[in-house]
Order: structure tokens, then sequence, then C-alpha cells
């Protein structure tokens, strides 16, 4: 531990703590503009700089340690002013659209321009013409707006070890571009969008579809489309903090209600599909393990799971040896637009062409799973036709003068509506895992488990390992999320294939975002792990509160495959609810 | 049979390039023609210094130093000098002061050296191992190996008060114990010698004249600190250091003075070159060592230290050129006797490179302490054309300028910092009367303004926006608020940028924003430059009571906007002079008029 | 060359420094200079050249002497010539230095400090001892 003084109040704090995190301990905010809890510090930007006594330099509090005996300044004259200079030259190559701009609101830049009193520009306007980087469909990059912080190369390099993005040019003409300088879409992105909810300004930020959706509601006459939504397990625990609720605080019902307001026909819930998808790649689980462990068809283990598009772009791209490795099982939301313009049209006998199916994710990389090839298109049609991110819905919302924070709570329809516990901790990592043992229990042993939670799965922490056992048979599991820690498990897999060892885990569950889909780079700003950590509580309750907590007892999911599927990996199941994976280079 | 004679050709990159290979070769085929091969030995070395005067040639032992040498005169040296032993008194250095061709000793510009860096530089011929090895080469390393502890190293760096020669002039035992300290399974040893200063060639130099002493002082430290692994940094734009480092790390090679099992003594070190691509960010420690791990040359921040934490995360300690060649010679002659030289808290020497409106351009080493009226005016036979002094540059773009009232103060580190300049990495630039202070900032902040790397944002935009306001003061455009603002900007880099780079790029603006205020008022106010520098500033103009209408000056203009004849007188059109001076230059009667 | 112990490292150094020392000029300040004019080498001053560097060698006393040439220097009667200049000597000049005598001088007059009385060709006044 060590001892010190901040702006003369004692702290003590464990030794290699920065000083700003030190401050926080005593209340101090010190004000930062580039540093963000989840990355490494870059020290880029110059606003946290505080003195420290018999220094005669300013130290930068989000990387200096705090030091034994040190006595720091936070805040006087020359301090303040020396940030507000920064703030101004900053400004003086930052465009002045605030009112237009994406993050108009939940600008960092802003905020510090307001705080600091900035009131006027005394630096001569140097800015950039650059294009704008719109090739991926999820994600706008506009380089002009960015302020050369450097969190979206840290997230795109080390959290998620993509490397799509990249420092360009030198001095001034610094600029963050896809590598190599391609367009964003021919590169190594994987569309998942921390990127973007880690930018403090409006330089990289999801492609905005709300007018489509608002278009397609408002079509009235021979146009009139029937508006079916689905949303998402992670959507219902976050999008309360747009509207200041607590992170976590689950507003399900008020959600459903709200779409309804907007003008949705039906609103279904991806957390079904959820329990369907683990009906297909339970049964494809115990399936592929029995062989295994038969001895036949070893190649296919372990089962790596497949609903994050970002990381199936990511294998696609860099672990590509391992498709055969792949749950062909398609996502949630790809499962349910495909329920419902075949399923449910066929039901409610409407002609799917005039079905405009949207999607509320968490997620700016399921904008593009959407269209990622032609099992998307299993109606014939594409399945799903929009897909939405938290932060487009809540804008909707707000656009349509609805008070989410009050509003009744409703029911989503049927029969894609009902859900289990399973299918809501989705959302989550581990939650995959959890829900897909909970069944596979179930179809190996023909018993339901007692207790239904596997706690070894759950947790911020970035990769999980459990043994898990079905009376007398282990199985190993690992989970995985953030994109930058899946290299060490794949490459553990990869190094006892080569050897001919047994397979370090039968099972891996991965997400490409910190803490899965409920850290979605489609989730409201601002997330923390304290933040994801809350949201992440809040799905577990929704799922403690279900009274039905395995997806093979959603008697929904038993009606659909009674009525419709047939089989779970059954002909029909395979047609609709499976896909393939190809080969992709990092650039086209 | 040992040699009679041996005649000295400087090698240095500003030789070489005046044809002094050709010098060397022309001698030797002369000695053999005239058959005198076996009496004198013709050795190519590194750089003496006086590069004002190269391509240079010494013969020995009547020392005679030979300037401006073609490759011509080799014939007369070997027919005069080593067959007659007459000495070729036209090529002899000329004193300007003396008026006579004068011996080397005599010369002030070696004068008042003291050469402990550069001191096999213009001796020894650095692509031949055996003649640093003659001169206690590889002694230091000996005695490291054979009678010292790493604590003993350290203790004697410590007892010397070496200082980095680099920049701020950290304690160089103090980054050695560091380092020693953390246990770790590998730890590195970095030379520096990405020297980019502009102006500045002290490491190059010292690198192409006496490779060992670099090589010889890093395998020291890899013995004290633990490191089995150096890496010289070396931009790829000096491409005779390079090569004499390549020769020099194969021969020491196979000597068994670099690799597994050095001198039997169960040590093993070896070193790696690394070609940087110029940046001049890359000269800060951090970034150079990013750039050697295959990273954007970008700084990082430190704490952690690299001594603590530096390559792949592992202690490496990071001395540029100057410091290392110190080091040898500690060991071999002791840090009481490196001690004695310099001031109470600098020790040793310092090499400038001399340059600018001076007479004997080049490089020299003097001891910590020596005024800068002894550099410029003793050593550098004060400034060209008999103009008069105005400011001195030290420590490059990361400098300030020193005035006339500081000539008397002995240079050391402390003493430069608290004029608002550095010792940086040497770089010594005289000005004269005719130089205008606020373009010497511009210049200097258009070179940081190409050289930021772009990552923190104080140093990205405020070189750019100081750079601006200056292009807008030498242009007539400036306004009083503009200096506040370059005083605020400059602040704010000094206190918010991260690197060193930053912390330093408004210095040269804001020593001379101190130092010479009434001439940026002058720029601002009256709209005059009086140096005649800003060209937006002067007025050219022909004064007809002097103009005898020789047309001269009509004839030198290249935008032909001079005209008259010889009953009307001449005058310029204004809007279409370039202002480029050549009128003024060409009129023998003061005629044209500066203002 | 193969790899070095450090003995061979050591005996490297002696053998080659003879050469380097003979380059330095910093802390030398006994001079040998031989006429060598076209008359001195005519009367052998080349062979006295080369007995002064041996013997200075095998005194070793390289790193105290420098041995220079010198052009003719009007005594062409008595060349070869050579002249001292060392500290607590006077200058002197010794004529007809043959290769014999050329060591007898460096013997005597360099290392004994006593001068070489039938070769002196110019026995210096104390009062025009150089500087």
């Amino acid at each position: 531990m060590v001892n010190a003084k901040i702006n003369g109040i004692p702290v003590q704090v464990a030794e290699g703590t920065s000083i700003l995190d030190a401050a926080k301990k005593v209340n101090v905010r010190i004000p930062t503009l580039c540093y963000n809890d989840d990355l490494p510090p870059w020290a880029a930007c110059g606003i946290c700089i505080v003195k420290a006594e018999k220094n005669p330099k300013m130290l930068r509090a989000c990387c200096t340690p705090l030091e034994e005996g040190m006595s720091v300044i936070t805040h006087d004259p020359e301090i303040v002013q020396v940030r507000k200079t920064v703030i101004e030259l900053i400004l003086s190559t930052h465009p002045d659209d605030c009112l237009q701009c994406p993050r108009n609101g939940s600008c960092e830049l802003q905020t510090l321009a307001a705080e600091f009193g900035v009131r006027e520009q005394p630096f001569e306007k140097r800015l950039r013409d650059l294009p704008i980087d719109t090739s991926t469909g999820s994600l706008i990059l506009n380089p002009d707006k960015c302020i050369r912080c450097g969190r979206c190369v840290l997230v795109c390099q080390q959290m998620q070890n993509v490397w799509a993005i990249e420092f360009l040019g030198r001095g001034e003409s610094t600029r963050i571009a896809p590598a190599a300088d391609v367009k964003l879409a021919e590169g190594p992105c994987i569309k998942c969008g921390q990127c973007a909810a880690h930018c403090p300004v409006g330089a990289i930020y999801e492609n905005d579809q709300t007018k489509e959706v608002w278009d397609a509601l408002m079509k009235g006459g021979d146009d009139a489309k029937t508006c079916v939504v689905q949303i998402a397990p992670a959507v219902r625990v976050a999008l309360g903090e747009e509207f200041g609720l607590e992170p976590g605080s689950l507003v399900t019902g008020k959600i459903y209600t709200a779409l309804r307001r907007l003008g949705f026909d039906m609103v279904f819930d991806t957390n079904f599909s959820a329990d369907l998808t683990i009906m297909e790649e339970g049964t494809e689980l115990v399936k592929r393990l029995t062989d295994f462990l038969g001895g036949k068809n070893k190649e296919l283990m372990p089962l790596i799971t497949s609903c994050c598009p970002a990381w199936v772009d990511y294998m696609e791209k860099y672990y590509s040896d391992m498709i055969p490795n792949f749950s062909t099982a398609k996502s949630p939301q790809q499962m349910m637009g495909a329920m419902i313009k075949t399923f449910w049209a066929e039901k409610t006998k409407i002609d799917p062409k005039t079905i405009y199916s949207v999607s509320i994710m968490p997620c700016t990389a399921k904008k593009w799973e959407c269209g990622r090839n032609d099992d998307m298109r299993s109606s014939g049609s594409q399945d799903v036709d929009v897909v939405l991110t938290t932060r487009e819905l809540a804008r909707m919302i707000k656009q349509a003068g609805i008070d989410l924070v009050n509003l009744p709570e409703e029911e989503a329809d049927s029969p894609l509506g009902p859900y289990t516990g399973a299918g809501t901790i989705f959302g989550t990592t581990g939650g995959v895992m959890e829900a897909a043992l909970r069944s596979a229990y179930y179809l190996i042993t023909k018993e339901d488990l007692k207790d239904v939670n596997f706690t070894g799965v759950r947790g911020i922490s970035g990769i999980k390992e459990a043994r898990i056992h079905i009376k007398d048979l282990e199985v190993r599991v690992a989970v995985a999320h953030q994109m930058g820690n899946i290299a060490a498990v794949l490459e553990e897999v990869r190094k006892a294939k080569a050897e001919g060892k047994d397979i370090p885990w039968h099972f891996i569950e991965v997400m490409a975002c910190r803490g899965g889909c409920i850290g979605g780079g489609g989730q409201p700003y601002g997330a923390t792990d304290e933040v994801r950590q809350k949201r992440m509580r809040g799905l577990y309750s929704d799922d403690e509160k279900s009274t039905l907590r395995c997806s093979h007892h959603n008697p929904a999911i038993q009606y659909v495959y009674k009525e419709f599927l047939g089989e779970p990996n059954g002909h029909k199941a395979h047609e609709l609810l499976h896909t393939k994976y190809k080969k992709l280079e990092l650039y086209k | 049979m040992a040699y009679k004679h041996f005649i000295l050709v400087c090698g240095g990159t500003g030789c070489e390039s005046s044809h002094s290979d050709e010098i060397y070769k022309e001698l030797i085929a002369n000695a053999e023609a005239m058959g005198v091969k076996d009496d004198v030995q013709v050795v190519k070395t590194g750089c003496f210094g006086f590069c004002e005067k190269g391509p240079i040639v010494k013969v020995l032992p009547d020392e005679s130093f030979y300037v401006e040498v073609k490759p011509g005169d080799a014939k007369e040296i070997i027919a005069e000098q080593i067959v007659k032993g007459r000495e070729v008194k036209r090529l002899l250095y000329k004193d300007e002061r003396q008026k006579d061709r004068i011996k080397v000793e005599d010369i002030d510009f070696y004068q008042k050296q003291y050469r402990i860096v550069l001191r096999n530089c213009g001796i020894i011929n650095p692509e031949n191992i055996d003649e640093y090895i003659a001169r206690d080469g590889y002694a230091g390393l000996e005695k490291v190996l054979t009678s010292m502890k790493p604590d003993d190293v350290i203790e004697e760096l410590k007892a010397s008060g070496l200082r980095g020669r680099g920049g701020a002039g950290f304690p160089t035992w103090r980054k050695w114990m560091f380092s020693k300290g953390v246990p770790a399974d590998q730890k590195y040893v970095v030379c520096n010698a990405d020297e980019g200063d502009p102006g500045a060639y002290m490491d190059r130099s010292t690198i192409e004249g006496d490779p060992h002493s670099v090589i010889e002082a890093m395998t020291i430290c890899g013995y004290t600190v633990g490191s089995s692994k150096g890496f010289v940094y070396i931009r790829a734009e000096y491409p005779l250091a390079i090569e004499r480092l390549k020769i020099g790390l194969r021969q020491a090679r196979e000597y068994g003075l670099l690799g597994d099992n050095i001198l039997g003594t169960g040590f093993s070190f070896d070193i790696e070159i690394r070609l940087g691509a110029g940046a001049f960010v890359c000269g800060e420690e951090t970034a150079l060592l990013q750039s050697i791990e295959g990273n954007r040359g970008m700084p990082i921040p430190r704490p952690p230290f690299p001594a603590v934490k530096g390559l792949w995360g592992k202690p490496t300690i990071i001395n540029n050129v100057e410091t290392w060649a110190n080091i040898p010679v500690i060991i071999t002659k002791g840090a009481s006797w490196f001690a004695k030289i310099g001031t109470e808290t600098s020790k040793g020497t310092k090499v400038f490179a001399l340059t600018g409106k001076i007479n004997n351009s080049g490089l020299v080493e003097v001891p910590m302490g020596t005024t800068l009226r002894e550099i410029i005016f003793d050593i550098g036979g004060g400034i060209r054309g008999g103009k008069k002094f105005k400011g001195a540059q030290t420590g490059g773009p990361s400098g300030g300028i020193i005035t006339e009232e500081f000539l008397d103060l002995p240079i050391d580190y402390e003493a430069l910092t608290s004029l608002g300049s550095m010792m940086g990495s040497g770089g010594l630039i005289v000005m004269d009367e005719d130089d205008c202070v606020v373009d010497v900032s511009r210049f200097y902040m258009e070179f940081c303004v190409d050289e930021s790397c772009g990552k923190c944002s104080p140093c990205r935009i405020g070189t750019n926006q100081m750079h601006a306001i200056l292009v807008k003061i030498t242009k007539g455009q400036g306004t009083m608020e503009d200096l506040e603002k370059l005083e605020k900007i400059g602040l704010a880099m000094k206190k918010a940028a991260l690197c060193g780079l930053g912390q330093t790029a408004p210095n040269p603006t804001l020593s001379t924003i101190r130092r010479f205020r009434d001439e940026y008022v002058k720029h601002i106010v009256d709209r005059q430059c009086s140096a005649g520098k800003c060209k937006d500033l002067v007025v050219y103009s022909i004064d007809k009571t002097k103009c005898i209408g020789c047309g001269l000056c009509a004839r030198k203009c290249p935008v032909n906007c001079i005209s008259g004849d010889k009953t009307q007188k001449y005058t310029i059109d204004a809007s279409k002079c370039i202002k480029c001076g050549e009128c003024f230059k060409a009129c023998k009667f003061s005629a044209v008029v500066k203002k | 060359m193969a790899k070095m112990t450090l003995e061979q490292l050591r005996k490297l150094r002696e053998e080659k420094k003879g050469d380097m020392v003979r380059r330095d000029v910093e802390g030398k300040n006994i001079q040998i200079i031989v006429g060598m004019g076209t008359c001195g080498i005519a009367a052998g001053a080349k062979q006295t050249f080369d007995e002064i560097v041996k013997v200075v060698d095998e005194n070793k006393m390289t790193a105290d002497v420098i041995i220079r040439q010198t052009g003719c220097m009007g005594l062409c009667h008595v060349e070869p010539t050579v002249e001292i200049v060392m500290p607590g000597m006077p200058a002197t000049i010794y004529g007809k230095v043959d290769v014999p005598t050329a060591r007898e001088i460096v013997i005597k007059h360099v290392v004994g400090k006593t001068l070489v009385e039938n070769h002196i060709y110019d026995r210096p006044a104390v009062d025009i001892v150089k500087k």
C-alpha cells in the first residue's frame, strides 16, 4: 500500500494505483478525455494533467502511479488554464456541427467544453475534409470528427484483436482509418461496434436506420406492411439507461408496450428463438458429444457456439480451419426471422412479402448478419429486414414522445413471444452455455436438473472454464468473451489437435463483446465493468423469476416443433434454422 | 618493419562526399608507384571534426594538417613529403587571423578541445578493430569482466558523474542500477543512434569514426545489468555509419568480443542493428523502443521507465551514442579522472555540432563548463564575415536561443535549462545580425509540425497552431494578441504534451519572445523585419539620387520588374517584385534600398 | 582470426600499440627530427631513420618520442643530420649520423640524457635552447 496526499487529503491505495483512480477514492474528479476504464491509458489528450510536489513537470493522472509520500494537486488555476487551452486546441480541429451530430448530447468533448465554460474559439479553425466510410452498413466512420484519442484503435487491436483500424499519417495528418487504408468493409472488421461504443465523439457510430423503420410503420394502403418486431435479451436490461434508469433495470414489458405504441403490429421476443436455438444447438451438442465419446466424427468436436455474428465473421477470417467445429444453428435473431416469415406467415395467412421484420439488438454486427448469406433468406426474401440497435430504439421512443419509465407493462405476442429463463440469459457471457447445458442434461439423461444454476460459467472474467457432470459423464466447457480473449482458447484447441491429444474442452461459448451482448456495440454509451455486471444481474434476475428455466420446457417451443418444425435437427429445422460457413480473406 | 609515416585521410560522411575516398586510393597508388609503400601507411579514419575545411588529410609524424585536399594533390603529397620530407605548404590550413599556414597543434579549432568521445576519431581506421584495440580498446571490457563485479561498474559510473548525453542528462548509473535491480529472464541494452536534430551529426560521426567504442560500452552494460542482447537503433539515412558498425560487429564477433562466452569468461552478449526510417520522434526513447518492436513509433507514457519495463516489457537500458562512447574510457582511466573534467554537476565533455554563421563549422568536443564564447569565438573562429553575433541555438528544435549576455556562462545541463534552452543532443547553431528570430522560430516550429508523431493533442495541434501564428507574423499579419496566444499554447504544450519532443517544441519560440520581444513587436506593429529575412515585410526600391542608370539591377532581375533607362533612372515595380534581393546585391552604388 | 582469450587480446594490444602510439602526438615531448632532403637521403638518412625508429621501439619509448623528418637543414656537408629536442636537454643537432651513431644517440642522448660529443654539429648555448 502507498500513502499519499491528493489536494491535501490523505489517501491510501494499493501500489500501482493511478493518480486518477486514487483521486476517485477521495471524491476528487480529474477530467479525462482519451482515458476509458476498459483500456490501458493511452495518454494522448493531455486533459488529466496534475501537479506533484517537487516535480516541475505536470503528470498525466491516468497513467502515473501514485507514489509513497506524493503530494498531488489536481486543480489550481494554472492546471485549469492548461486543460482549457488543450480543449480549445482540440476544438480548433473539430467541426462545430454539434446540432447535427449523432453524439449531440452524449459527446464527451461537448461535455468537457461545457464544463470548462468554453465560450469562444481563440485559435484558427483547422478542419479536414476526409471521406466518410459507410461501407459496412453497420458502422460509419467520419474521420473529420475524430479527435485522435486512440480509443477505437486500442479497442480494435488490444481488446478485440481484430486489427481493422489503425493510425495512419503523422502529425496533423494523423487519422484513424481502416488498416491498409482500405474501406472498412474490405478489411478484417467484424462489425462488433466496440469502436463506436468507446468513441467519445461522433467519429464512429452505428448506421442509423430509424428512418427506414419509420417509413415502413407509416406506409398505408396498398403498400401497407405488417410490421413485426423482435427484441434481443440484452436490450431489456440496458434500454432503461437511456431514460434515466439504473443499468440492469428490467424493462421488458415496457418495451413491448412502447413497440406497440410505435406502431408495430406484432411484438415477438428473441428470447423465444433463443430457446429454439438451444433446442437445435443442444441437440447438435448431444449428437456430436455422443459420437465423439463413441469414437465417431472426432474432428467435429469441440462444438463452438455461433450466435454472435461478429464472432462468426472473425472465425471465418481468422479461424476458418475450425469451421467444422461451428454449430450450424443460426443465431436467435435469424431463427426468429425465419419463423416469422414462414411459420407465422403461414399460420396467419399473411403474404411473407408484406411482412416487414425488424429486430432490436444490442449489436451493430446484427445489421450485417441479416444479409450475411442466402441462408438468411430462408423464407424467400430477407428474413429480417432491418436491425436497430438499442440506441436507435431509444431515439425512436423519444421521438414518439413515449414516457418509457411510466409505461404499463404488456406481454409479447404468441406464439413467438413466451420465453424461459434459459432464453433470457443468452444476452450475457456464459448464458448460452448455461442454457445449453440445462437442456443437454435433459436430452442425455431424460431427467431434469434439480439445480439449473451453472455459476461456474457466469461472471465478467474473460475466460471461464468448468467441468460439468451429467450423471457420470464429465463435460469440459470453456466460455470466452471480448474477442481478444478468444485466441488463447482456440490456440489451445489447435495445439491439442495438432499434437493428437484429447481436446481440452467439449463445448466452447464465444461472444465478441466484453460481458457478452449486454456489453454490445449497439448498447447505451458508457458501459464499464460495473455497468456490465449490473446488466448481467438484470438478466439473471429475469431468469430466476421465471417459472420455466429450461428451453425444452417452453410450451411455445414444444408447440412450434409439434405444429411446424418436427424434430430438433430434423429436415425442416435444418432448412430454416441452420446455416453454412466459409473461409473469408482478411482483405478483399 | 614499422612504418615511418602515416597519412590519415578523413572518411567521415562530409569528407567522403567531397571525394576523400578517391584521395585515399590515389595516395596508395602513388605510394606504390614511387616505391615508398613500405614507408607509409595510408589510413582512412573517422571524422576530424573540422568539417568546414574538408576533405582533411593529416600526415604523421610531421603533423601536417592539410585541408580542402583534392584527389589530384595525392601525387604531390607522396612525392614531396614521403619521398623528400617536404611539407606541401600550399595545402596546410591557413589561419584567418594569423594569415599564415600553420600546423595542427596551433590551430585554434583544436586548441580548446578535449577529446574523450572523439578520442579515436581521425586517428584510427574505424574498419580495423586492431587499431581500436591498440588504443586501449576493449581494455575496459577486459577490466570489467576480469576484475569488477556489476555493482563495481555501477559504483564507478556513479563516481564518474556521467549523465545521459541525449537530452535531459539523467544520471547513467541510476538507469543501470534500476535495470540491474529488476529480476527478469531477459534484459536489453539499446543504443539510440537516431540522431535527428537539424544540423547535428555528433552521433553519426562517432559511429563512423569509432564504432567499437559503442560496441564495447554496450557489452560492458550487458555484463553489468545482466543482459545478453543489444540493439543499435540507427537511422537508415546513415549508410556509412551503418556499414562501419556492421564491420565492427563482425570483427568483434570474430575476435570473440561479442557472442557466446566472450573472451572465455562465460559471459555472452550480442548486438543487432535495427534501422529507423528517420522519424524525429523515434529519438524519444519510448517511441524508439516501440519502433524496434515493430510498432508505430509513438511515445508511450512513463513510468514505467524502460530501465524497468522497456522492450517487450523487459528491463531495457537505452543510452545515446555519445553516452556510450564515454564509458570504456571511464572504466580504463577511472571515475576520478573523468570526474575532474567538467563542472560541479556535469562531468566530462560534450560534443557539439557547430554550425551556422561561424567561420569554423564542425564537430567540437569541449569540457563541460566551457563558455559559449570560447566555443564560438575561439574554436569556431568567430562570426563569418565579421558580422555581429546575435544568438546561439542549442538543443535544436527543443532548445532556446542564448543571447550575447550569457556568452560567458559556463555551459552545463543546469545552465542551459536555466536559460530556457537545453543541452539536447548537442546541436549548436550560431546566428548573426542577418538572422531574424521570428523566422528562426518559425523554422523550428515547422520542423516540429513535420515531426510531431500525432499522438497527443497538445503537440499535434499546438505545433500547428503556433506555426500558423508565426507564419502570420512573418507575413506582417500578426496582432499583439497573437503573442499571448503563442505563450498560452506554449505553456499548454510544455505542461501537457506527452513526450520530450512536444514539451520542448515551444522552447525556441518562447525563449525568443522573452529575449527578443521587441523584434516580434516590430514585425507586428511596424510590419518590419530588421534582418530582412521575412520577405513579405521587405520592400526594395531605388534611390534615384544614387542610381546612375547602369541597368545592372534590371538585367539581374529574374522577373523583369525593374525598368528605366540612363536618363530616367530605374524603378522597381513592387507589385511584381519577388524580393529575391538580386538587385540589392548587384548594385554597386547602394542605390537599391531594402526596407 | 579465431576467438580470442584474455591473454591473446592483451598480446594483440601490445603488438599493435607501437604503430598507434606513433600516430599519437599528445603527451609526447621528445622530438627526433631527421634531415631527409635529397642530400640527406643520398648520405644514408633513410637507414638512419629506420634505425632510430627501431631503437626507440626497443627502448619502449615510442609513447614519448615523435620521430619526424624534415627537408634539408642547409647542413649538406654533415648529412645525415638528426636534431633532438627534449625537455631537460638543450636542442641539439648531430651531424654525420650513420646507423651505429643513430643507435648511440638514441641510447645516450634520449635515454641516458647525455650528449654524444663526437657528432654534435651544433652544441647550442643555453641561451639559444628552443622554447
